[in-house]
């Protein structure tokens, strides 16, 4: 009884890595949340079934190299402009399953017109924006998503509206685009908030093939290293600040 | 029987891209191409080929449209002018970086900045020499008349998978606006999926099970990688000049003295050729038809035998900076050009020509 | 056979389209041609101008200064071209815009009053065939059916009622020009 060949055996098996998960050793720091993130898109494109249909766009950020950790194929695109390459792939591969991936600086800040207009226009894409309030790969510079008051090493006396301006929560503002099918803003610090946000994301893929509208799924995360905090810590500061201003749930859902 | 039709040099193009199974453009309205997009819109492509067509918010998206259509192995293209290709410069970079196809196509207008709207040939060494950032090359070719404009679009997609690198259409707003006569040959259909896989097995198109996924990147990190990678672009480069060089010579093998001239300069050198040669003076004329690369091997053969050799550009001299590099002192080199919009006429070639030679 | 032609008026006088479709019934004759539009700011709404060359030979610049013939819609472009014309050279005009009337002796003068031909047939648009009529009958180079074919290739189908009522101007423009004063 109990030894590690019974335990090992394929009817005790509760949970596994997703096939999906190449075995790259990730590059995130210790309590990021993208590794979260992928994991929830490897499984969901492993549910779905659609490996061989799914085109994978990843920005310019910490998440540059999320083509190392799912195995599908991957266009690299310049910072900003994944939806652009999103729009053309979806539209001369329709049959295709076309997501981007990006944070809060490619998408919220250099990025803002492609963003704009991939909703406006509606394109059958899903989008995946990881917000985490700074940037994480040039070593924690504010982002458009900063919150106020907040110390990074382009605010380091705490974002000021005079000089840095306010938090952009450019969801919302998505929302307002007739091309936008289903907007959501969720997060993965607990099991619970993993799950709805895996959820979200299959229904974004789900509605990108009924040729709706753009599906947007926000995740609001921690960057402990930016953020100079443990990840629990960083989880415990998320739920506390960043989830004031940028509320957790359903934002658009035209099918409701 | 081929078609003839009176178009535009921008709606050759247009039509050109439908009637050659081109998949996608992607573009954003500028003088003095605006045609092209919407010839391309009047024709409705997507409902006889298939053809995509899109306007996108900016030259920033339709090159990076470009770049995500070039991902999936398709031939896609742009079209712009001159402060729109400024824009795109960080696309045909990354393009560049990520070994993908495809067709841009510049309608030059006068810079820099805003400039004007009447033609110029002032991208020359923005197109041949970079534009973007890092190390690499797009192939420039040179269109001089409305039927190259047709012609060059499946040349340079021929070119651009050849050698998985951007191809530049350098034209310019005289070509664009031009009408002549242009024969359509007979048309080519989309390739299908099969036949993109097995031109472009790179593609990233989705992947089966048990294949390895396809990556399209320019990213390397690693001082090591990405050198070797430059020295691949090297090779490729290399071939590209020993095997691509396009030039036409217009009475260059009794020639005493020459003009280089490409694009609708060199229709006008041509005509203040004919008269130099009316008045008994041995002038000739050598056409680079690519610009990268450049037919430095002909100017160095005809500069061991001309007298001079001339440079007539509608900028303030940027192609004659190649000449020289090419006759290397054999000859003497001389260049006359305009600027802003301003176009010189046969004449005026005639005359700064004689002047240069100390001709009467 | 080489004629370079000057056509230049207010933009709205349909000057890019005559030369189209002169440009056009000359490949129907199996002749080269270039079709170079003046384009700018002044396409909207100030002066127009189109060069068309007509050849049975290649044709190399299509930038020219000096011009066979010169067809003139307005004053504006009477004061820019009349003295571009090539000596020997023809000029055709519409004499309803022009206040300073051509003063060059050594070419071929002539006018047209091409609005009261547009009005005869009761259709604004077609005064520049009737314009474009006096040219033919001046230099009698295309033939008719070909104009015809010109037409016929540069007008939708959908307006095939216009490609009738344009050859009816082409048609009233020979018959009525004004031979002012002529050089052999």
């Amino acid at each position: 009884m109990d030894t590690l060949s019974d335990i090992k055996k394929p009817e005790n098996l509760v949970y596994g890595k997703p096939a999906l998960l190449t075995d790259n050793i990730m590059h995130y720091c210790p309590g990021c949340s993208h590794g979260t993130v992928h994991k929830l898109i490897a499984e969901v494109i492993e549910d779905m079934g659609i490996q061989d249909k799914t085109i994978g766009i990843s920005p310019v950020g910490c998440s540059v190299f999320a083509y190392n950790y799912i195995d599908i194929d991957w266009q690299e695109a310049a910072h900003g402009r994944a939806p652009a390459l999103a729009t053309a792939t979806k539209r001369l591969c329709p049959d295709k399953y076309v997501f981007t991936y990006q944070g809060d600086g490619d998408l919220a800040s250099i990025g803002t017109a492609e963003i704009i207009h991939a909703c406006s226009r509606g394109e059958n894409i899903v989008v995946i924006f990881i917000n985490n309030g700074i940037y994480g790969m040039t070593g924690g510079q504010m982002a458009p998503t900063t919150l106020i008051g907040m110390k990074t090493s382009t605010t380091p006396y705490g974002r000021d509206p005079k000089l840095n301006g306010f938090p952009l929560k450019i969801t919302e503002m998505l929302a307002a685009l007739d091309g936008t099918a289903y907007i959501t803003r969720q997060a993965v610090h607990t099991a619970a908030a993993a799950r709805k946000a895996k959820n979200a994301i299959r229904k974004g893929f789900e509605y990108s093939a009924k040729g709706i509208g753009l599906s947007f799924i926000e995740i609001v995360s921690t960057c402990n290293s930016g953020w100079k905090m443990s990840p629990t810590d960083a989880n415990r500061w998320m739920v506390e600040n960043m989830f004031a201003k940028y509320p957790l749930g359903d934002i658009k859902d035209v099918l409701k | 029987m081929t078609e003839k039709i009176l178009m535009k040099g921008n709606e050759a193009i247009a039509i050109s891209a439908i009637r050659n199974g081109v998949d996608g453009y992607f573009g954003y309205p500028i003088t003095p191409q605006s045609e092209v997009m919407e010839t391309l819109m009047k024709e409705k492509p997507w409902e006889t080929t298939g053809m995509v067509v899109l306007q996108a918010e900016s030259e920033l998206s339709s090159i990076n449209m470009v770049y995500g259509g070039a991902c999936c192995g398709k031939k896609v293209m742009t079209s712009s002018s001159s402060p729109g290709i400024s824009l795109m410069s960080e696309g045909i970079s990354y393009l560049a970086g990520a070994e993908l196809p495809c067709v841009i196509v510049d309608v030059m207008r006068g810079g820099p900045g805003l400039g004007t709207i009447q033609p110029s040939q002032s991208d020359y060494s923005q197109c041949v020499k970079g534009g973007g950032h890092g190390d690499y090359h797009c192939i420039v070719i040179a269109p001089a008349s409305p039927q190259d404009m047709y012609d060059f679009v499946d040349w340079g997609f021929e070119l651009a998978f050849k050698y998985r690198n951007p191809v530049i259409i350098l034209a310019d707003g005289i070509i664009g606006q031009l009408m002549e006569k242009v024969e359509l040959h007979p048309s080519k259909p989309r390739r299908t999926d099969a036949e993109i896989l097995a031109a472009a097995p790179w593609a990233t198109v989705g992947k089966p099970a048990g294949k390895e996924r396809n990556i399209i990147t320019s990213l390397s990190l690693d001082a090591g990688t990405q050198e070797a990678f430059n020295r691949k672009l090297l090779a490729k480069f290399r071939e590209i000049e020993a095997n691509e060089v396009k030039y036409a010579g217009y009475l260059t093998e009794d020639a005493e003295y020459l003009l280089v001239a490409f694009g609708c300069a060199s229709r006008i050198c041509e005509a203040a050729v004919d008269m130099l040669r009316e008045e008994g003076i041995m002038a000739g004329l050598l056409r680079p038809i690519t610009l990268y690369p450049f037919p430095e091997k002909e100017i160095s053969r005809l500069a061991s035998r001309v007298r001079s050799m001339m440079s007539i550009e509608l900028n303030l001299g940027q192609m004659v900076e190649d000449v020289r590099l090419a006759v290397n002192g054999k000859c003497p080199v001389g260049f006359y050009g305009r600027q802003g919009g301003n176009v010189f006429t046969p004449e005026e070639i005639m005359e700064e020509f004689k002047k240069f030679n100390n001709l009467k | 056979m080489k004629e370079e032609i000057i056509i230049a008026g207010f933009g709205g006088q349909g000057v890019l389209s005559m030369g189209k479709i002169l440009a056009y019934s000359a490949i129907m004759q199996d002749l080269e041609v270039t079709w170079m539009p003046s384009y700018g700011p002044e396409m909207r709404g100030g002066t127009a101008n189109v060069c068309v060359i007509v050849s049975d030979r290649k044709i190399s610049s299509p930038i020219i200064t000096r011009y066979d013939t010169a067809i003139i819609l307005n004053q504006q472009s009477l004061d820019k071209f009349e003295g571009s014309i090539k000596a020997g050279g023809l000029l055709v005009y519409d004499p309803s815009g022009i206040t300073r009337v051509p003063e060059r002796k050594d070419i071929t003068v002539c006018s047209i009053d091409a609005i009261d031909v547009a009005a005869e047939i009761g259709n604004a648009k077609v005064y520049n065939m009737a314009v474009l009529g006096a040219y033919l009958k001046m230099r009698p180079a295309l033939k008719m059916e070909n104009v015809v074919r010109g037409l016929e290739k540069s007008i939708p189908s959908r307006y095939a009622d216009m490609i009738q009522k344009n050859r009816e101007a082409i048609e009233k423009g020979m018959e009525r020009v004004k031979i002012l004063s002529e050089i052999r």
